[in-house]
This record gives structure tokens, sequence and C-alpha cells, in this order.
């Protein structure tokens, strides 16, 4: 998997006086970071933790990284902490079983080189579940989770088919005794929430708290002073399918 | 024409009666709450009667998409509080005619469909655990957070 860059948008005729903007912005940036450039424009928003009663926004982008270096074959941590914090039971029966959460190999065809990662709802910036969604029912959070309105998805699959990443499971049964932070029912779709309950209250993803390797870091990647964000400036990471242009949430290390 | 008069006066008699043993039952059925006496709810009894559906509706569209997480009017909290219990001490479920909600909901004959996906019993360990000195009393929400949530 190779790491193409996003395509950039250029407005004017040539690069050069894009490019001068961008290093004046940049400039600017490293010098007034967290500041007013000017009257309206905010260079960047620190994050805070917000308190029940306020809204999610789009002050925050909340992602994670995976080191697949340090994420161990054969191991499933982040799968059973994500089955035991959101209720999912699935009695050995995988061909119906949801799966917000899977441990993936990928093989590169010409070294033979394996690497194992875990793989769930990318959480993409143009989400295509979103796009081909017919009720609404799928939709993307300001802060960029994305979710399944369960009141009103009528369990058409669509999104299922829609998404690159084969990260959405619908429930086939009746389900009895939820957790009280995830409600699920049958027939409906769902996937990863990256635990939003948690992160609204501060908290970070179970698969993240979970990962005895400290494989997966989560944090918020607008804000440059996080501990993601300064891991993301300094090692190397690609989105899976990049060439898609989604800008997924969720960044390997390692492939 | 006699004939079809009187057939009509014995049908609208028949339909008089038949509402009339509904209301005679009615009497019977109360909802059971496992709350204090002292402990009022989110609002008046009447008000609650007649628009808590518009509450937790408002509730679920806030907690959903903008990840307001307040207690006050949400479907969980309602659980958490009006819990009915069965003969052995356990919080019943939906399927129990005991149960809050569907002691009502039955006999108005409006079917919902909240608890498909959400828990019909409280499954928060705060919650479950009896205060102590009262042990009939459940407190909604862990005292902890309660004058955080409250508006």
């Amino acid at each position: 998997m190779s790491n193409t860059e996003q395509p950039q948008t250029c407005q004017c005729d040539g690069d050069s006086c894009d490019n001068q903007r961008r290093n004046f912005i940049s400039k600017t940036a490293a010098i007034a970071a967290g500041t007013v450039v000017a009257p309206g424009i905010f260079l960047h928003q620190v994050a805070q933790a917000k308190n029940a009663a306020e809204a999610a926004t789009d002050a925050v982008r909340w992602g994670i990284l995976v080191d697949t270096t340090k994420c161990a074959d054969g191991c499933t941590d982040c799968i059973k902490a994500c089955d035991e914090r959101n209720g999912l039971t699935k009695e050995n029966r995988p061909e119906i079983a949801a799966h917000w959460i899977r441990k993936v190999t990928l093989r590169d065809k010409a070294t033979q080189k394996e690497n194992s990662l875990p793989l769930m709802c990318q959480h993409c910036e143009h989400p295509p579940c979103v796009d081909v969604c017919p009720t609404g029912a799928s939709f993307k959070r300001p802060d960029g989770i994305v979710l399944v309105d369960k009141h009103i998805c009528i369990g058409c699959r669509y999104c299922m088919m829609a998404c690159p990443y084969k990260a959405r499971s619908f429930v086939h049964e009746a389900i009895t005794d939820q957790k009280a932070h995830a409600p699920r029912g049958k027939g409906t779709v769902e996937s990863c929430t990256m635990c939003v309950d948690q992160v609204d209250q501060g908290g970070q993803p179970s698969c993240v708290t979970g990962c005895q390797h400290g494989a997966m870091l989560f944090g918020d990647l607008k804000d440059p002073e996080s501990a993601i964000a300064k891991k993301l400036k300094e090692i190397n990471s690609v989105q899976l399918r990049a060439d898609l242009s989604l800008n997924p949430g969720i960044r390997y290390h390692g492939l | 024409m006699q004939k079809m008069l009187l057939g009509l006066a014995a049908g609208l008699l028949l339909i008089a009666g038949w509402a009339g043993a509904q209301a005679a039952d009615a009497s019977g059925i109360k909802a059971i709450k496992q709350v204090s006496e002292t402990e009022k709810c989110v609002a008046p009894k009447e008000e609650m009667r007649r628009t808590h559906m518009q509450k937790i509706l408002h509730q679920r569209d806030e907690t959903m998409y903008k990840g307001v997480r307040t207690t006050r009017h949400s479907l969980q909290s309602c659980v958490n509080c009006h819990v009915a219990k069965d003969d052995k001490g356990q919080a019943v479920d939906i399927n129990n005619p005991k149960h809050f909600c569907s002691s009502c909901h039955k006999y108005t004959a409006v079917s919902i469909d909240c608890f498909q996906c959400h828990n019909s019993k409280p499954t928060d360990p705060v919650v479950t655990q009896p205060i102590v000195g009262n042990p009939d009393f459940i407190h909604p929400v862990p005292l902890k957070s309660s004058a955080e949530v409250s508006q």
C-alpha cells in the first residue's frame, strides 16, 4: 500500500501564488498558533473537554493512529475490548455476528511481507456510506465520527455495499439486554462508533485502551499539540485506499 | 327501514357496553414506580403524561447528532428511575405487564419500538445498587453527576 498524497487543488494559473500563500500561512501559523490572525479567522482552536450539555463541534477531528509494527499477529485484544464494551455477542456464528472491528492480515504479493492490523470504520471525511444512504440515517458528526442513526435506518444495506473497508454489519436477529450506551436492534446497520459516548465524556475508544501492545493512539487530528498529531508529524503513516480520496480519520504506520 | 334502525341502535348499545367494560378494567391497572415519594419527576405528572414522547424524541436527536449527554430527558433515565421489579426483586423487561412503560402503553394500545434497540432494564451498576437506608429507592443517576446534569 503506497502513501499517495491527497491531490492538492490550485486556485490560480501557476503554482507560485498558491505556494507563496501556503508558505505565508504556515509561517504565520508557527508564530501565532492558537491566536487570531485576522478578525474572524482562527488558525487553530484548542480542543477542550466538552461538558454534557455542549454540542460536538468541528473544532476537533477525532482520529486513531495504528502502529502495525507493534500490532501482534494473532492478538485480538482490541476486538475483545470492543465486544465487551458494546455488548456484541457473537455466539460462534461469525456469518451473522456483528463485527465493529476485525483483525486483517495484509500480504504484499511481491515480497510476501505480512502485516496484521485492526480494521474498523475509518471515519472518513467524505464517507461513501453517507452519500448512498436513502434516509439520511448514515451521517457524520461535526467532529468527524461517522454514525448510523438507527431510529431512521431502514436496513437497506446500501452503506454496507458502498463502504470500501467492509466496516459495517447488519443485525439479523432480535437482541435483548443491550448495553445502555450502545443500543442495537434487529434490522439496522451498525459499525464502529469510536465509542462516541466515552469520547463525548473525555474518554477514549475501548479498542485503544484495550490494546496491550500500545499499537493504537487516539486523539484530535486538528490539535497540533495532541499526541497523535505530534506522532503523525514524526513518523510515516498511510490511509487505507488513499486513492479514493476519502481522507479517513484512521491512519496506519508500518504498511 | 325500521329493521335497519333497530340494528343500528343495537350496534350502538353494544359499543357503549364494550367501552363501559373497558373503563371498568382500566381502574385496575396502575403503573408501578420504584421512586421515592420525595423525588419528583423531571416535570409534573400531568405534563409528563402528555409530552414525555416529545421530550425523549428531542433528547434523542440532541444526543445522536450533537453528542449532548445530559440525562435529564434521556430514555435511559426514565428506565433507571421507573424500575418495576418482579416477585424475586429483579427488574422486569418491557414484555412484563408490570413494566412502567408497558403498563400504560398496553392499555392505550400504543405500541412503542424504543426497546427493540434500547434496554428496558437499568444496566448501570450505580443505579442498580440500592441506596443505604432505603432499599426500595433506586437513584436515577449517579449521585456524583446529579448536580452536574441539573439544568
